[in-house]
């Protein structure tokens, strides 16, 4: 197979809203999860019998239990503010992508079954039967949305336009379409307790690695302590960052900024992701499920502090969800955020003079900062408005001389997403992932040319992952792609205890 | 989905990867290989046996920091990195030489 043909769309110097192309992504269809894998975390194999009526009430179910998804399949009055703002109907024109109508392919179905008029006129009012076309629909559109809910932020109304997608994908999880991707993911974490798989041997073996890389290179004991009880902070991190490049440089960031500060923390073989794909699939089960790890692992550890590391959705899940669904945490020390941003506790040790940052090691970079979408648009830090876009940014000045935000229109609440957000991050998707980043890679565009930008750092897995793979395709380095800890762990000065 | 390997034929996943790991042999690591565009040299296999090596002991993929480290020891420190390991496979070391090694693909945000 090799590296797949896709032609990335020209960069333009201005966004343009594209000419329609019905049917560009028609195409595009993640694998369906295999029997096992969908039955190993509770769902039906394969498409059930009589799957049609399931499907339906399922629906009914959901919008009996989430009053917020009655509202955004009430309140839709087509009005259109949405789209032109997803960066997928961006990227490939696909009017289906446009948010409104990628939605409409479930309100079509709810007005059938759900109203009075779609009842009985169901032609007067666009309703539709749930049919098997309208189900394949259902599944190559709502795994071309990655719920980064930029276009919720413009709607009139205030949709959240994810949860609609996230409902779409729980209806056919409940039948046996779900989706590989995802759904193997979610089976590992909850059978070895990360995305990866990585079993808690293999990670002690990586951290041990890191320990004497990091020793070679400053030579400085900087520990990467596994599982011991009694530490101060448990940190819960995604586990590519013990796998996978840049994502590692940010985790070797951590270690250094807990070592310079001298605070005692742990990372945990039961609580080792932060990711919670469980949201990508709305559904609450697995949520919790995945979520209580961190709880078990925090309690067993006895930690004082719950510390997250750079992801975008696991920080939505702790700083919106983790309270109603795994709390209370009445068990940590009250003085700190709970639970705390990895940026809300380095931002405090620099703001204190805990730890020094000497900005000039990282004189080579011209940064710019990706907001990621689920922590520009789903959560907060630092207990001050807006401190999810002030902490990093400060971090990043604070480690770096040169420094230029992107274009207005594509940072902190109106950030475009990386293309790879939502349970997208797989490659039988990548001509989506390259078409969906364009957006993101205009505003780049023009930063790069303008201030030679050559590095863009970001605080969340998937935005690096799919920025080392799509960069090339516009003919950009994947190494400009990092974390914001990595720009700290290149700065930090280590060996002094004054 | 499967491939044929000197008369017999393997089965793989949808994109390729073997699902039974007891099927690689040598040869078949060549077939996936060319399949992926991929000549094998002598550093390709240095890397390919390390991984399922590493696989056999803890029954994952080695990170790429552990993968570097094994090969920088090996075969000197300018081939410790993963720019060396991009050049041998270009779709990314980890995805492309685990599918080369037999091994399943690493998941998650990677």
């Amino acid at each position: 197979m090799g590296a797949p043909d896709v032609q990335a769309p020209p960069l333009k110097a201005y966004p343009v809203i594209p000419i329609l192309q019905a049917d560009a992504m028609a195409g595009s269809r993640p694998y369906v999860a295999a029997e096992k894998l969908n039955e190993a975390i509770g769902f039906p194999g394969k498409l059930v019998d009589g799957w049609q009526a399931k499907a339906v009430a399922k629906l009914g179910e959901l919008r009996d239990r989430y009053r917020s998804l009655r509202v955004f399949l009430d309140a839709c009055v087509h009005c259109g503010a949405c789209t032109d703002k997803c960066h997928f109907f961006l990227g490939t024109g696909d009017p289906k992508n446009m948010p409104v109508a990628r939605q409409e392919l479930v309100r079509k179905v709810y007005r059938r079954y759900f109203t009075f008029a779609g009842k009985h006129f169901p032609k007067l009012v666009g309703a539709e039967d749930l049919t098997e076309s309208v189900l394949e629909d259902w599944y190559r559109y709502f795994n071309q949305c990655s719920e980064c809910r930029r276009c919720s932020v413009y709607c009139p109304y205030g949709i959240d336009t994810a949860e609609i997608t996230m409902a779409a994908k729980e209806v056919m999880d409940s039948i046996g379409m779900g989706q590989k991707y995802t759904n193997e993911i979610i089976g590992k974490v909850h059978k070895i307790g990360n995305n990866l798989g990585l079993p808690g041997p293999a990670l002690l073996d990586t951290l041990q690695t890191l320990e004497e890389e990091v020793k070679e290179e400053t030579g400085q004991d900087v520990r990467f302590p596994l599982d011991e009880p009694g530490a101060e902070v448990l940190v819960v991190t995604p586990s590519a960052d013990f796998f996978a490049e840049p994502h590692v440089f940010s985790l070797i960031g951590y270690a250094k900024v807990f070592h310079a500060a001298g605070i005692r923390w742990t990372l945990s073989s039961h609580a080792s992701e932060a990711g919670n794909f469980g949201l990508f699939i709305g559904n609450y089960d697995q949520t919790r499920r995945i979520a209580m790890r961190v709880r078990e692992a925090a309690l067993e550890l006895g930690v004082k502090r719950v510390v997250v590391g750079e992801c975008g959705h696991a920080w939505r899940v702790a700083y919106s969800f983790w309270n109603t669904l795994i709390g209370p945490f009445d068990f940590l020390d009250a003085r700190h955020p709970v639970p705390q941003h990895v940026c809300e506790l380095t931002y405090d040790l620099i703001r204190r003079g805990a730890i020094t940052l000497e900005r000039e090691r990282n004189d080579r970079r011209v940064v710019t900062f990706h907001d990621s979408c689920n922590v520009a648009r789903a959560s907060g830090m630092g207990g001050i408005p807006r401190g999810q876009f002030i902490l990093p940014r400060a971090i990043v000045r604070a480690a770096c001389t040169r420094f230029h935000d992107m274009a207005p229109e594509t940072i902190h609440e109106n950030t475009f997403c990386c293309g790879g957000g939502g349970g997208l991050l797989t490659d039988e998707l990548v001509e989506l992932r390259v078409k969906g980043a364009l957006p993101r890679m205009e505003a780049l565009k023009a930063v790069v040319d303008e201030h030679g930008v050559n590095f863009m750092a970001t605080i969340c897995a998937i935005c690096k992952a799919q920025f080392a793979k799509v960069l090339p395709y516009y003919k950009f380095d994947m190494g400009m792609v990092g974390g914001v800890h990595q720009l700290v762990g290149d700065a930090i000065v280590l060996g002094r205890n004054d | 989905m499967s491939i044929e390997v000197g008369g017999k034929t393997l089965e793989t996943d949808e994109e390729g990867y073997l699902v039974n790991l007891a099927d690689w042999t040598e040869d078949v690591a060549n077939v996936i290989a060319q399949a992926e565009n991929v000549e094998m040299s002598e550093n390709h296999w240095e890397v390919v046996n390390f991984l399922r090596d590493y696989y056999n002991e803890y029954q994952i993929a080695p990170a790429v920091r552990v993968l570097t480290k094994a090969i920088g020891k090996k075969l000197g420190p300018d081939k410790g990195n993963s720019k060396y390991l991009y050049e041998l496979f270009p779709y990314g070391p980890a995805k492309q030489a685990c599918k080369i090694a037999g091994l399943p693909k690493p998941t998650g945000c990677v």
